[in-house]
């Protein structure tokens, strides 16, 4: 029957290696791949500050972004795509605050280049391989 | 209790009970806000409610994180605790920065990274917070008589968590590559280090409440958080099927991720073995219900309500909607809420050296915030799948989706006010006890002589 120094063993050895592996796949990631992935040489200064004001104001906490956030706003990986540049810089600093059936956006007083910036961000992101994320719908019927 | 020093624990825990009562309010919040009465708007906006119910979870759980190791170690350590007022400091930095943070996030001060909110400049502080409570309890340990394996489980987790704290204080300019390292910090705490903190306060509480010898519990402790990181670090991987990392993420998260649920079903096989070979019949029934529930209800919730949507298949479709709410909040409550009430349940009587552990207030209390919580996870369940079928098959416009999900935060607002019946009973409870007293000390001690050597 397992021991106590063996069942120690397993957990020391168990984790060393399955964190060294972990570590090295996450050299792999970030040097070989994300950077093509993402078209890391088409982060500008003005995506960088896009992205600074999407942390910035919580966007997080009503959006989804590459899926992750929160679910209470849409997703936004295809905002670029789905509704063009115009359509989004009306969105921040709509009177009143942004109201699409009923639910309230925060209404931001942004400058013109603050919302060129999200808009810059926002087509990095859509721009960037995602794997297949978000799917396309297989029984689309709203169209 | 063994020693005067274990008293400090109380203050961390009322903090936790006051957090936990913030943190249900602002879900509630939440919850009409998306049946579409979002009154408070104006003064609260749904960002900064989320912020703050998901950051005031993190801190309340915490602060019962550190008031369990100052309430173990000195009773495990057979020593007192090294210096209490440095604990006090502690204690009172904590909650200030805590209620910063969370001032912040009304006024619109966030970093804006999902329970990452907290700003920058508040980070470096939590950090030295954590510095002081470390330094506290390692000086504690290292003067002390004994070292027990359930300690330095306990321990190495709290070290290990504030470790990974680092990687999400950095700015990358990429957005995936912050996305990768807010990862190592939310996913190696929750389906990793933490679970070293959960297997050190539950084999303690085990230890204490079966009777079952030390050695053979400390054994299966080694064998679970093995399990843990063997599934878990590469789990990891899960997060990264659809945020621009390359396509093998698919393959190692998604075969890793499928075993995580093993080791916490070893868990609770774990507890439930003990229970049963346990000889002794400790008094406190209530702390034995919350940890028999910590180990069955993280499985359910953080094992295979997790399994559920971890399969890249699957995920591709779930990603990002409410399916992962409704993992997300029983994964919370069954791991980490449950273990911090489990523990408060078992050291207030010793603490204030009343004996009214089992009482039929608790245990209401038991039952209905378990019950309640499994409705709201039902709620979320159907809202979830909902979503997955109008918006992600269908095609259907989020807003209009939203709309038609409407009648299910009904139900989660009515599943919820159980829930937070149970936890204001739980909290009366917990304020009947009083304040511990000197008097406790060397009380309760006849349960713990019989087994722990």
């Amino acid at each position: 029957m397992l021991s106590k120094k063996q069942a120690k063993l397993f957990f020391l050895g168990g984790t060393a290696i399955f964190f060294l592996i972990f570590v090295g796949m996450t050299v792999d990631t970030l040097v070989n791949h994300v950077p093509r992935q993402t078209h890391a040489e088409n982060i500008t200064q003005q995506v960088r500050m896009g992205r600074h004001l999407w942390d910035a104001n919580n966007c997080m906490g009503c959006h989804t972004i590459m899926g992750e956030g929160a679910y209470y706003a849409p997703e936004l990986t295809k905002v670029y795509e789905r509704r063009g540049a115009d359509y989004i810089k009306a969105v921040f600093n709509f009177p009143g605050g942004w109201r699409p059936h009923g639910r309230h956006m925060v209404e931001y007083n942004f400058t013109e280049e603050e919302k060129d910036a999200l808009v810059a961000f926002f087509k990095w992101v859509d721009e960037a391989d995602l794997n297949g994320f978000p799917p396309k719908p297989s029984l689309s019927l709203d169209r | 209790m063994k020693y005067k020093s274990q008293k400090i624990a109380y203050y961390f825990f009322a903090l936790s009970m006051l957090l936990l009562s913030l943190q249900i309010i602002y879900g509630f919040i939440m919850a009409f806000a998306h049946m579409g009465y979002d009154g408070l708007h104006q003064w609260i906006p749904f960002n900064a409610a989320t912020a703050t119910h998901k950051n005031l979870l993190v801190v309340w759980i915490i602060s019962g994180f550190m008031g369990a190791a100052y309430f173990i170690i000195p009773d495990e350590s057979d020593h007192e605790l090294w210096s209490v007022p440095l604990a006090l400091i502690q204690f009172y930095s904590l909650a200030i920065v805590g209620v910063v943070a969370i001032i912040g996030f009304h006024v619109g001060w966030f970093e804006g990274r999902k329970f990452l909110e907290i700003p920058r400049p508040l980070d470096y502080l939590v950090a030295l917070n954590v510095i002081v409570f470390l330094i506290n309890i390692l000086v504690t340990l290292y003067k002390g008589k004994k070292h027990s394996t359930t300690a330095w489980v306990l321990t190495s987790g709290l070290i290990f968590a504030a470790l990974l704290y680092l990687p999400g204080m950095v700015w990358f300019d990429n957005h995936t590559v912050d996305s990768f390292f807010r990862w190592w910090v939310v996913h190696l705490w929750v389906e990793g280090v933490w679970e070293l903190i959960m297997g050190g306060i539950l084999s303690y509480l085990l230890i204490k409440l079966t009777g079952v010898d030390r050695e053979v519990i400390e054994k299966w402790l080694y064998v679970i958080v093995g399990l843990t990181f063997l599934s878990g670090i590469l789990g990891t991987g899960h997060h990264y099927y659809y945020i621009g990392t390359p396509k093998y993420w698919l393959l190692v998260g998604g075969i890793f991720s499928a075993m995580e649920p093993l080791a916490f079903l070893g868990m609770t096989l774990f507890a439930i073995q003990m229970y049963r070979k346990g000889n002794k019949k400790h008094p406190n029934k209530l702390a034995l219900h919350w940890t028999l529930s910590t180990a069955i209800v993280s499985f359910l919730g953080a094992g295979l309500l997790g399994l559920a949507h971890t399969l890249p298949g699957v995920n591709l479709y779930t990603h990002g909607t409410l399916v992962t709410a409704m993992h997300g909040h029983l994964a919370f409550w069954g791991a980490y809420a449950s273990l911090v009430l489990a523990i408060i349940s078992y050291s207030m009587p010793l603490m204030t050296g009343r004996k009214i552990l089992d009482n039929a207030m608790g245990h209401f209390a038991f039952w209905l915030s378990n019950i309640g919580m499994i409705g709201m996870v039902a709620a979320f369940a159907a809202a979830g799948v909902a979503q997955v079928y109008m918006e992600r098959i269908m095609g259907v416009d989020f807003m209009k989706a939203q709309l038609e999900l409407a009648p299910h935060f009904f139900v989660l607002i009515l599943a919820a006010t159980v829930f937070a019946t149970g936890i204001t009973l739980y909290i009366i409870n917990f304020l009947k006890f009083g304040v511990p007293v000197d008097e406790a000390i060397g009380q309760g001690e006849e349960f713990a002589a019989l087994q722990t050597n």
